[in-house]
């Protein structure tokens, strides 16, 4: 039975591929892709603010009021901090990946390599848990902010509008450090491919030809790392903009485009505007999709 | 290449970025067995094992390890056939709408996970479905697929089209080529798959969010736990195990596909 069918399988290759292709297509397809389509469309539908009913009235009015100061607000805020983690992960992910790729070998390498991996897949929940304890009144950060004298700098850091905040776990600056954290490992791993595909004879040539260490990294690695360092702030921004469990938790108050979602379905009940919110992250990502293109970040994934 | 030694500057930069990376999990692992019971001061006074015992010992951290376990054991399963199947298809043969397919597996793990959960949520509404572990099922396996697929069709590219062929000529059936010859070649590749589906599965909590329901998820009863102070001791615990189940998993797929591919293809969210 086994066999026969076998036989025909490899005789029809089109129904061979067809059997195999069906149940993937019918789960993402169908179900995955049909209830994001599903979802979208919903953002044209009218919520009434007085009876809280959602209507499938077609209406623009719920993109219409993403431009609003408030909402607009929200996602510049998402934004900005989206990029600022890109950058600072990029800064943060560079030396690390530069030694990797240039500097280990071997068991060092594999110990490195283990090393990124393993927090990188280590539960998110728990990550962020971990930073609640560490920020906390009385916690370890304050306790080495204690034994290395450094209030002073860290008062100073806080008092600065729009990066500081009543407390190290309530400031912007903290929600940074949780979102850098939490990423960083995405941003190491495509730098550190990007840098070990390097050829060994252009920093040779680059050598040879008289420059000194600081011009070739200047103007030969730092440039063929760009598609690595493109690559990684893909999911550094992506990930910071979707993101809605470490804005709830330090930081802080004010919406995140993924908060104003979350509340938007659960507590308002505003399914069309929830919807049309999501447009946002997916419109952000696609710009910044064919943005990285260009520096030959989906070469270096 | 390596010729010279790295400036001592950039070794500390390399080896304190490594110790920024694992600092936070430690504090985990130190706070688990931290003595006191509702405060987080640093350096811990004492340490002790009493934690662990309460925290076995309470009905709802068990109810949600074992959701946990039994989600994570069926999305694995889904996403090991899925992943499969997709992968014997998009490895060698191309056709029409081949680039499409495989960016759609890749979607759920590249867009927001909440844009994934809200989705899944609106579609069962009007589906009429409620929500619970058959729903939670659905939105993991979704996301799992793609692991489980990176793996296998890294494995297929790398075996060999000469066993194949040599198979078939020395009189093999397709169905014997499959069972002594491309079944064993993937075995590792669908382990290690399995394990990074199964990490995955058990640590997501934003799709989860959404598709769950009343139930809870062990991620989303330590989400619930950080609004409540007095059971810090307990969280601390469940924190720690959550972390060991998810980190082991990365070390096993390490060591089965060593010297091969990236195990984990892309994302990891």
């Amino acid at each position: 039975m086994m066999r026969r069918l076998a036989t025909l399988l490899y005789r029809r290759p089109n129904l061979y591929l067809a059997m195999l292709l069906i149940p993937p297509l019918i789960w993402f397809g169908a179900i995955y892709l049909g209830s994001l389509l599903a979802l979208l469309w919903q953002g044209f539908y009218t919520f009434d603010d007085f009876t809280m009913a959602v209507t499938p009235e077609l209406t623009l009015a719920n993109f219409a009021a993403l431009l609003q100061p408030s909402n607009f607000d929200i996602i510049l805020r998402t934004l900005g901090m989206a990029v600022a983690v890109s950058i600072a992960s990029a800064v943060l992910a560079f030396p690390i990946a530069y030694y990797m790729a240039r500097y280990t070998r071997g068991s060092t390498k594999a110990f490195f390599y283990i090393a990124v991996m393993m927090p990188m897949w280590a539960s998110y929940i728990v990550k962020a848990y971990a930073w609640t304890l560490l920020l906390a009144k009385g916690g370890v950060a304050q306790w080495f902010v204690q034994q290395l004298n450094l209030e002073p700098l860290l008062q100073w850091l806080l008092g600065i509008p729009g990066v500081g905040g009543s407390t190290l776990s309530t400031s912007h600056l903290g929600r940074f450090m949780v979102f850098v954290y939490i990423w960083l490992p995405f941003m190491i791993l495509p730098i550190q491919a990007a840098l070990e595909r390097l050829p060994p004879s252009l920093l040779h040539a680059s050598a040879d030809l008289g420059a000194r260490p600081r011009q070739t990294f200047v103007q030969v690695i730092l440039p063929l790392a760009v598609p690595g360092i493109a690559a990684g702030s893909i999911f550094t921004f992506s990930l910071t903009l979707g993101d809605f469990i470490v804005p709830q938790l330090v930081g802080p108050p004010g919406y995140f485009i993924g908060s104003m979602v979350y509340a938007q379905q659960g507590a308002i009940g505003n399914m069309p505007m929830a919807a049309a919110f999501t447009l946002v992250p997916i419109m952000l990502i696609a710009v910044y999709l064919t943005l990285v293109k260009r520096l030959g970040a989906f070469d270096a994934l | 290449m390596h010729s010279d030694n790295a400036s001592p500057g950039l070794r500390l930069a390399a080896w304190g970025g490594l110790l920024f990376l694992h600092f936070p999990i430690l504090i985990i692992v130190l706070y688990a067995f931290n003595t006191e019971d509702a405060a987080f001061s640093f350096p811990p006074r004492g340490l002790t094992l009493k934690w662990f015992g309460v925290a076995f010992s309470r009905p709802d951290v068990l109810e949600s390890i074992k959701l946990s376990l039994q989600v994570a054991c069926l999305a694995t399963l889904i996403a090991l056939v899925l992943g499969t199947l997709a992968a014997a298809a998009l490895y060698r043969r191309s056709f029409f709408g081949k680039e499409s397919l495989s960016l759609m597996l890749i979607l759920p793990i590249a867009l927001p996970g909440i844009i994934t959960g809200i989705a899944l949520l609106s579609a069962f509404k009007t589906l009429g479905i409620e929500p619970g572990i058959f729903t939670i099922v659905v939105g993991h396996a979704t996301f799992c697929v793609v692991i489980v697929y990176n793996n296998v069709i890294a494995r297929l590219r790398r075996t060999s089209q000469n066993q194949i062929e040599a198979s078939m000529d020395l009189g093999a059936d397709g169905w014997q080529t499959f069972r002594y010859i491309v079944l064993p070649n993937l075995g590792s590749a669908l382990l290690a798959g399995g394990m990074l589906a199964f990490a995955l599965s058990f640590d997501e909590i934003i799709v989860t969010t959404f598709t769950a329901g009343h139930e809870r998820t062990l991620p989303i009863w330590l989400l619930n736990q950080l609004s409540r102070p007095r059971d810090v001791p307990v969280t601390n615990v469940v924190a720690m195990l959550v972390m060991l189940v998810t980190m082991l998993p990365i070390l096993g797929a390490y060591y089965l596909t060593r010297g091969a591919e990236n195990v984990t293809g892309s994302d990891g969210k």
